[in-house]
């Protein structure tokens, strides 16, 4: 089943599994301000998301958020009565101020924060975000990352464990949440749920809930590349950007990243993912490789180095000098870079075609394609230094 | 996260340290490398770190395509020239120093004496799938 696409069974109506999903931030938060702590709060919305699926084919609810509540609230009751420390957990609840007038925003914003606290790891983070905030069971948790359910479920509750007493005030900063979104975005997708989607749709909605204007920039970012998605990696041969075809390219998506990232550059806060989504939508937006305009491409880079010295960044801005200035001012802006940066050899290779050193650039693709760190990187490079070598020197 | 796949053999690597065959061992030094093995495994379980693990049988053959129409070819007799896989382990971790630091307490199981064995592992990074964002 993929996300939005319902559930169809010869018993009964669909569940719409991504509205149903939509609910878990919203009910967690109101076990929260009835002072159920995080964890016990996750595991019981966890339950009443299971039993969902289970029940509402058949027996839809009315109001499918106060269902959700009420059976998570009871699942905990349940839980509390066969802890052993049950009287004192009983004891916490009952002391517990009255909820009082908070907004459901504030929940699913503090939420975010927690799932991204800083003695997280970047991995533990993840999967807690895609479960508490995503609503995502933890086997689709599981299989997006190819890992065993057993393994994926030890990685939560530790997480859980960790963050336990955080409660719902004290938790990371927006630029975490931030970071650990773009994680889920990069992991690309397997099994039933589309990560890339999942981070736009959780991205979207921090948008909408924070002034942030780096948040409008990852969700440009995020908007702009998840455009050209479909023709980046074609019967699993990785596409180059110079040889993709633009005419699939996704218009309405380009045109809403770039909408949104204009309205976050025009509030004058420059971050590094308003600068990345400029440069994505720099080449969005032009009709072909050489027709790019790839000296704004260099400033954003530019810019880039301004908010972030990373090697990275210096690594594509000479990709970016050598379709600007020629292949040998790339070279020399790549002579800059450390040996290591992951990439460095293909775009030293990929610079030397360029520059006509055909020779210099084969034994260069072979030597990136061993240090490659997917399958289809790897073939990629291969299949350049092969049909290099097929012309001859 | 990446994947890392240590890789146990029984021929092949480079001469542990400690370096008796385990049919010298005594009942109880073998007993408490079983023990080692499997608490290290469960400590993996726990942490979230833990893909899969298998040991392998020592006796395997090379087979090879032989042309249309005949049987694969294997490779009978020669058996002991080759690198022989013992077991896997793999691993989810966050860095590569953590695959290192895990395969190092791997390698000092104990054997003969009660002794690490300090054998050497075989750590290679698994090729993932592309990124969703490639340039």
């Amino acid at each position: 089943m993929r996300p939005g696409e319902p559930v169809v069974t010869a018993s009964g109506p669909a569940v719409d599994e991504a509205a149903l999903r939509a609910l878990v931030p919203q009910v967690i938060g109101l076990l929260g301000r009835r002072g159920v702590d995080f964890g016990a709060a996750e595991d019981a919305v966890q339950d009443a998301l299971v039993e969902a699926l289970r029940v509402w084919r058949t027996d839809p609810p009315r109001d499918p958020r106060a269902w959700l509540a009420t059976v998570a609230w009871r699942r905990h009751l349940d839980a509390v009565r066969s802890e052993s420390s049950r009287r004192r957990r009983e004891e916490t609840v009952e002391v517990e101020p009255a909820p009082g007038p908070v907004r459901e925003a504030d929940d699913t914003l503090a939420l975010y924060l927690l799932c991204a606290h800083p003695s997280l790891t970047p991995a533990s983070a993840v999967a807690l975000t895609l479960r508490a905030v995503g609503g995502l069971t933890t086997r689709q948790v599981a299989e997006a990352y190819l890992v065993p359910e057993a393994t994926m479920a030890q990685r939560i509750s530790r997480a859980k464990r960790t963050v336990a007493g955080a409660r719902f005030d004290r938790a990371g900063d927006v630029a975490t949440v931030l970071r650990v979104l773009y994680l889920v975005f990069n992991e690309g997708y397997s099994g039933d749920v589309d990560l890339a989607m999942e981070a736009i749709r959780l991205t979207r909605q921090l948008a909408a809930l924070v002034d942030h204007p780096e948040a409008h920039g990852l969700l440009a970012l995020m908007l702009l590349h998840h455009a050209r998605r479909d023709t980046r990696v074609v019967d699993g041969r990785l596409v180059p950007l110079a040889e993709q075809d633009r005419s699939r390219w996704d218009t309405a998506l380009v045109a809403e990243g770039v909408a949104v990232l204009q309205a976050a550059l025009a509030r004058d806060r420059l971050g590094e993912f308003q600068a990345q989504a400029a440069v994505a939508a720099l080449h969005a937006d032009a009709p072909s490789t050489e027709e790019t305009d790839w000296v704004q491409v260099v400033e954003w880079y530019d810019e880039l180095l301004g908010l972030t010295d990373s090697p990275v960044v210096r690594l594509n801005r000479a990709v970016a000098l050598g379709h600007a200035d020629g292949a040998r001012a790339g070279l020399a802006a790549l002579a800059q870079v450390p040996d290591g940066v992951p990439r460095r050899t293909a775009a030293e290779a990929y610079l030397h075609e360029r520059a006509g050193d055909l020779l210099d650039a084969a034994r260069l693709y072979a030597e990136a394609a061993r240090a490659a760190t997917s399958a289809a990187e790897r073939d990629h490079l291969l299949r350049q230094a092969a049909r290099l070598n097929a012309v001859g020197p | 996260m990446a994947k890392y796949l240590f890789l146990k053999h029984y021929r092949g690597a480079p001469a542990g340290v400690n370096d008796v065959p385990m049919d010298r061992w005594t009942p109880e030094e073998i007993e408490a490398h079983v023990r080692y093995m499997d608490d290290f495994a469960t400590r993996l379980q726990e942490s979230g770190e833990y893909v899969d693990g298998q040991a392998l049988a020592p006796e395997g053959m090379w087979v090879r395509y032989d042309g249309e129409g005949r049987p694969p070819v294997t490779d009978g007799p020669f058996a002991e020239t080759k690198d022989l896989v013992a077991g896997w382990m793999v691993v989810d971790v966050d860095s590569e120093q953590r695959a290192v630091e895990l395969a190092g307490e791997l390698s000092a199981a104990p054997g003969a004496g009660g002794r690490p064995i300090h054998e050497w592992l075989e750590v290679r990074p698994f090729l993932t799938a592309p990124p969703t964002v490639t340039e």
